[in-house]
């Protein structure tokens, strides 16, 4: 069972902000690209990068590593960033997002950042793919194989059918190690998800489907952290997660906007947004202050 | 007169040849590759049966997925399997594979690297009394506009089940177009097959006038009117195309330069299927005068095959009359 001390919560606070920091300048770089979405994440993305999945950054192939399906590609800014922050590549790379030439494409392939598990962006395909891999593995190493696999989302994906043909056949397939987790910010790129098409009640939809599910404040550590380890610990039937998260999270003036859904911030927002994150209201003392 | 190096089936111009769908050699074929390497795996949008991956299924249960009248759900489950190192084969109708899901075959195999084979069944028009939702006409098009995705059409059930075993090998996705009516066995076990490699069926002793480069079930019809050419002592060529990409430059140049005008045969829209590719082969490296034989920009309709073969223009007689057009244009 997965557990957090309060030593590794702090620590994990800390490096969430540095991550929030990496994606506020990488944007501003790039002068494209998705802010609030990857800034909500940077929580999950911190804990599933140095508490819950199972993998080498010095050995991005490692056949025993868990699998980490990202569905929204257009979150890749908090990916990356994550990424740099655990070593798959250094920090300094997250300059060249969405540049001619990066590893970093503007969504992200797998061609050009081989430690990917996908490439990914036109949306609803990522929770499939997931099942895709849990099933070979079931297929390969029975149901206590050692890998886990999970698969990211947004709310707003959930629009596509493709989504919950993905949850149906998890379902059916009783894939224990599968765990989906859904960026719940209720925002999409044209406005609140309540508005553009109701998801609600989104736990009645996914127990309906067969799942397990639990909501939770997806920038809670010790909550996401359990969060993970009740999943790990269905043994009948997938897991998915409904995070709780505020798009635009650490930067105040992005925060709940769904007009930040898809820019970047400009020279003054984002020197404006880092010198936020960097004291961030005082809460938190920065090691880099 | 057929090229005897093809080792063809013989009896072929006998009205009793043997007749199989060419969806039964892909089913054999699957299971064929399913012995051989245990990583093979089948998926299926609830047309087991009826694109013949029933015989795999049955025989390994553990290897196939059922996932419903989901065909979005059936490529993307195939790519996280093929993440995994497995040899995911999906099957359905062509018209829903890669018809509704060709998005998801885009990005999350070709795009995405994974080798998926992805079988569409009840292609071109002869499908028949369904009508025109059924009759994909148009997966050609769909499915060799994709970077990184071969794509083979095979002419009987023996091409097919070689087609199959040999798509099992690939390193990159495949594409195999399946007819659903019985065709007149052309091949044998013998006939040798490799991706990318085009055959000469029908070959009369002088150098052609008109060569004929067609695919998939109307390759028999186009031997029929090649022969009947030969009688009246005109040499027709013709080549069969199981792999429409990567199309075989090489032999479509030299039956060009041999024969100075070309006939395309296929079971589909003349945008953007094997006539298209031929043209772009020819035009880009010696062109010479084409004339098409295919669907012209319309939909399909109920009735019996040969009643659509003939409607749509794609009968021998057809094909005869696209040749005297052709030698006409002939400089």
């Amino acid at each position: 069972m997965l557990t957090l001390d309060e030593n590794k919560k702090q620590w994990m606070e800390r490096k969430a902000n540095e991550i929030r920091q990496s994606i506020v300048e990488s944007l501003m770089e790039a002068g494209s690209g998705h802010s609030a979405g990857p800034l909500g994440m940077a929580d999950i993305f911190t804990a599933l990068f140095f508490h819950i999945l199972r993998h080498d950054p010095t050995n991005p192939s490692w056949e025993e590593r868990d699998r980490l399906v990202l569905s929204n590609g257009h979150i890749a800014p908090v990916l990356y960033a994550t990424m740099a922050h655990a070593g798959y590549l250094p920090v300094e790379e997250l300059k060249t997002l969405r540049k001619f030439g990066s590893k970093l494409q503007g969504h992200p392939h797998r061609e050009y950042l081989p430690a990917l598990e996908n490439s990914s962006g036109p949306l609803g395909s990522g929770l499939s793919q997931a099942v895709g891999m849990c099933l070979a593995d079931r297929i390969d190493r029975g149901k206590h194989s050692g890998r886990q696999f999970y698969a990211l989302m947004s709310d707003g994906e959930l629009d596509e059918g493709n989504s919950w043909e993905g949850a149906m056949l998890a379902n059916k397939e009783r894939l224990q190690n599968l765990t989906a987790i859904v960026d719940r910010n209720n925002i999409q790129i044209e406005g609140y998800t309540e508005d553009i098409m109701p998801l609600e009640p989104l736990k009645d939809k996914w127990e309906a489907f067969g799942w397990h599910v639990q909501v939770i404040d997806g920038h809670n550590f010790e909550a996401i952290v359990n969060a993970f380890g009740q999943a790990q610990a269905e043994f009948s039937k997938p897991s998915v997660i409904l995070a709780n998260t505020i798009p635009g999270k650490g930067v105040s003036f992005m925060e709940r906007h769904y007009e930040w859904h898809g820019k970047p911030p400009n020279e003054t927002q984002g020197v404006e947004a880092l010198k936020e994150l960097r004291t961030l209201g005082g809460k938190i003392k920065s090691e880099h202050e | 007169m057929l090229n005897e190096k093809a080792k063809l089936n013989t009896k072929m111009f006998d009205p009793e040849v043997e007749q199989v769908p060419i969806r039964k050699g892909f089913g054999e074929g699957l299971l064929l590759a399913g012995e051989k390497n245990k990583n093979v795996v089948g998926l299926c949008a609830d047309l087991t049966e009826s694109t013949q991956m029933h015989m795999f299924a049955r025989k390994f249960p553990e290897r196939f997925v059922q996932v419903g009248v989901a065909e979005q759900n059936l490529v993307t489950v195939a790519s996280g399997m093929a993440a995994m190192g497995k040899i995911p084969f999906t099957s359905s109708y062509a018209m829903f594979s890669p018809g509704r899901n060709w998005e998801q075959i885009r990005t999350t195999i070709a795009y995405n690297d994974r080798k998926v084979v992805i079988v569409g069944s009840h292609a071109g028009i002869s499908v028949g009394p369904d009508g025109g939702t059924h009759q994909a006409i148009e997966d050609i098009a769909l499915m060799r506009v994709i970077p990184n995705m071969t794509v083979l059409s095979p002419c009987d059930a023996i091409e097919a089940k070689k087609a199959t075993m040999a798509a099992a090998e690939t390193k990159e996705p495949v594409y195999i177009r399946l007819a659903r009516e019985k065709t007149p066995i052309m091949t044998t076990e013998e006939t040798p097959f490799e991706i990318g490699k085009a055959q000469i069926f029908f070959a009369p002793p002088m150098n052609a006038q008109v060569g004929i480069v067609a695919t998939g079930a109307l390759v028999h019809r186009a031997i029929l009117a090649a022969k009947k050419f030969a009688t009246k002592g005109i040499s027709i060529k013709v080549l069969n195309v199981h792999t429409i990409k990567p199309i075989d430059t090489e032999a479509i140049i030299k039956l060009a330069k041999e024969a100075g005008a070309i006939v395309s045969v296929e079971e589909h829209q003349i945008i953007g299927g094997l006539g298209s590719a031929i043209a772009e082969t020819l035009v880009a490296n010696y062109p010479v005068p084409q004339e098409f034989i295919g669907v012209r920009n319309k939909f399909g309709q109920s009735g019996l095959p040969d009643e659509l073969i003939e409607h749509y223009e794609m009968g021998a007689a057809h094909i005869e009359e696209a040749v005297e057009r052709v030698l006409k244009r002939k400089k």
